[in-house]
């Protein structure tokens, strides 16, 4: 069963599989060696030959544990060769002894994210690592998501796989008295794939492909770390944000802004089982990042119970979260309410004090300059500001939403 | 994996070893760090040098030998020894150099040994 369908088939297969179980498979294939980049090497010529293969053969039974061997044996031919080459041990050859591959695959996500948040990692590179390795992002999207040049952040993810590699680390679930210490880049790197995925990745047909995997990544690091308030407040933030997933488009696809969504949309059971989980985190008595901006996020859902929203309490959670981590993401929102709150001016400074190299192509740092604006009334300089975020926003929902904005603007 | 302890030491240990009242405790907290190294079996190699007052550094320049005393890095932290150690992985590598006296007030490099060449011939 060959020609068109057969080829469509095996392709979407092959995506499928490397959509959903990327990370799955490299842990699978580098937790022998070490050797992240040559195993995504393997994994992406295991892919390429899925394509070349499946619409020939029908697509295998088990696509996940086919793709996993293709990629063992290629990575075995290339140690053959070069233990010819080098008349090593027969050792190098073992290592990737494919005889036991058959089973079915386990799952070492975990462990590769302990891995890539190691303190001998770069730490600026943590997270980067780990959403590459685990997730399968490139690294333009990941430097999009760090506010970093494309350039800088490939070299910083290759020099961190080299030293993966060749320095030795331990591919193991750490002693739990390292943990907290590991814990703060596999929550950026979970957040900034659940960031990536409300953005920009997520498709309707795909609707919750990175921000689910996300959650599910959130679950399994609360559940293993029972202890520790943070996984619970990150877990906490992402279900108060996905439970409003209907109400963000509306019936024509646009974007509809948070104060105007119509909260019956919003998924009652996901905020119910965000509030305990931010009620548990707060018993240990260790108030962090994410605890911070799930309670924001709480504020915002209490809007329609009291049927205004408390800016006061917004002001004095960013505040907190400012002094927590010191994010250009947090110091925008917060210019953003204390504009709301009538002051502007100090808005305004806030706003421009913002390093301008890191903030001049981020769209929200332009729609925040825009909203000061119109609030002190300099309709002008409103516009302009829009007229950058619109040209900065990939979102074609958000640009629609962004041009009637100023439409309206310019109409006064 | 074989991985070098390179292990440095301020000047203020360093003459530990030569005064009388703290030479004992300087002595035993290595010899007690060195016999858990042993016991556990994973030392290759390794010594202790002689303080950097015995160092002596070589150069060639245009043919010639230039011979200088002392070593030439002016920091606060010296050189005090090596151990070459077998651990499965740097984590191992970095429990022991945790345990050596001077990573309390110097530090310990750790760094994988580069594996055997390649034979040569193909």
């Amino acid at each position: 069963m060959t020609g068109q369908t057969g080829l469509q088939n095996a392709r979407r297969a092959a995506e499928l599989a490397a959509r959903a179980s990327y990370g799955r498979l490299l842990s699978v294939l580098a937790a022998r060696d070490r050797d992240i980049a040559a195993a995504e090497d393997a994994l992406s010529e295991a892919l390429l030959a899925a394509l070349r293969t499946w619409p020939e053969t029908g697509v295998p039974l088990n696509p996940e544990g086919w793709l996993v061997t293709a990629a063992r044996n290629r990575r075995k031919n290339e140690a053959r060769a070069q233990a010819v080459r080098r008349a090593a041990e027969p050792a190098l050859i073992l290592q990737f002894d494919t005889t036991a591959a058959e089973g079915p695959i386990g799952d070492d996500r975990l462990q590769l994210m302990l891995v890539c948040a190691h303190p001998a990692i770069d730490r600026a590179a943590r997270a980067p690592l780990i959403l590459q390795t685990v997730l399968g992002l490139d690294a333009a999207t990941i430097a999009r998501a760090f506010l970093v040049e494309p350039a800088t952040m490939s070299q910083r993810l290759v020099r961190a796989k080299a030293r993966i590699r060749d320095a030795g680390l331990r591919f193991a679930i750490p002693a739990p008295d390292e943990m907290p210490e590991r814990l703060g880049a596999v929550l950026d790197a979970i957040y900034a794939a659940f960031g990536q995925g409300w953005d920009n990745l997520d498709t309707p047909d795909a609707p919750e492909a990175l921000t689910g995997e996300a959650l599910w990544l959130a679950r399994l690091v609360a559940d293993l770390m029972p202890q520790e308030p943070e996984p619970k407040g990150l877990l906490a933030l992402m279900l108060y944000c996905n439970a409003r997933r209907q109400a963000r488009r509306d019936a024509d696809g646009r974007f509809v802004p948070l104060d105007r969504q119509d909260t019956r949309l919003w998924d009652r059971s996901r905020i119910i089982e965000a509030e305990g989980l931010l009620t548990t985190a707060a018993r240990a008595g260790r108030f962090g990042r994410y605890q911070c901006e799930a309670a924001i996020q709480s504020v915002h859902v209490q809007r329609p119970l009291t049927g205004q929203l408390n800016l006061a309490a917004l002001r004095t959670l960013y505040d907190l979260l400012v002094s927590q981590s010191d994010s250009i993401g947090a110091r925008i929102s917060r210019a953003v309410v204390l504009a709301e709150l009538g002051e502007v001016d100090q808005a305004r400074n806030e706003l421009d004090a913002l390093p301008m190299d890191r903030v001049r192509n981020h769209a929200p740092w332009w729609v925040a300059k825009s909203r000061i604006a119109t609030l002190s009334r300099q309709a002008n300089a409103a516009t302009d500001a829009l007229s950058v975020a619109i040209s900065l926003t990939g979102d074609s929902a958000v640009r629609r939403f962004l041009i009637e904005q100023r439409e309206a603007l310019e109409a006064g | 994996m074989q991985f070098m302890l390179i292990l440095t030491e301020t000047s203020r240990d360093h003459a530990r070893r030569n005064d009388p009242a703290q030479a004992g405790e300087y002595w035993g907290g290595w010899s007690a760090f060195i016999a858990a190294m042993a016991q556990a079996g994973i030392v290759v190699n390794g010594d202790g040098l002689q303080g950097p007052h015995t160092a002596t550094t070589l150069r060639v320049r245009d043919g010639k030998r230039v011979v200088e005393d002392g070593p030439f890095a002016d920091t606060k932290e010296q050189l005090a020894g090596y151990f070459i150690v077998e651990a499965p992985d740097l984590d191992t590598a970095l429990d022991w150099a945790a345990k050596a006296p001077s990573a309390l007030t110097a530090a310990v490099e750790v760094r994988p040994v580069l594996p055997p060449m390649p034979a040569t011939g193909q």
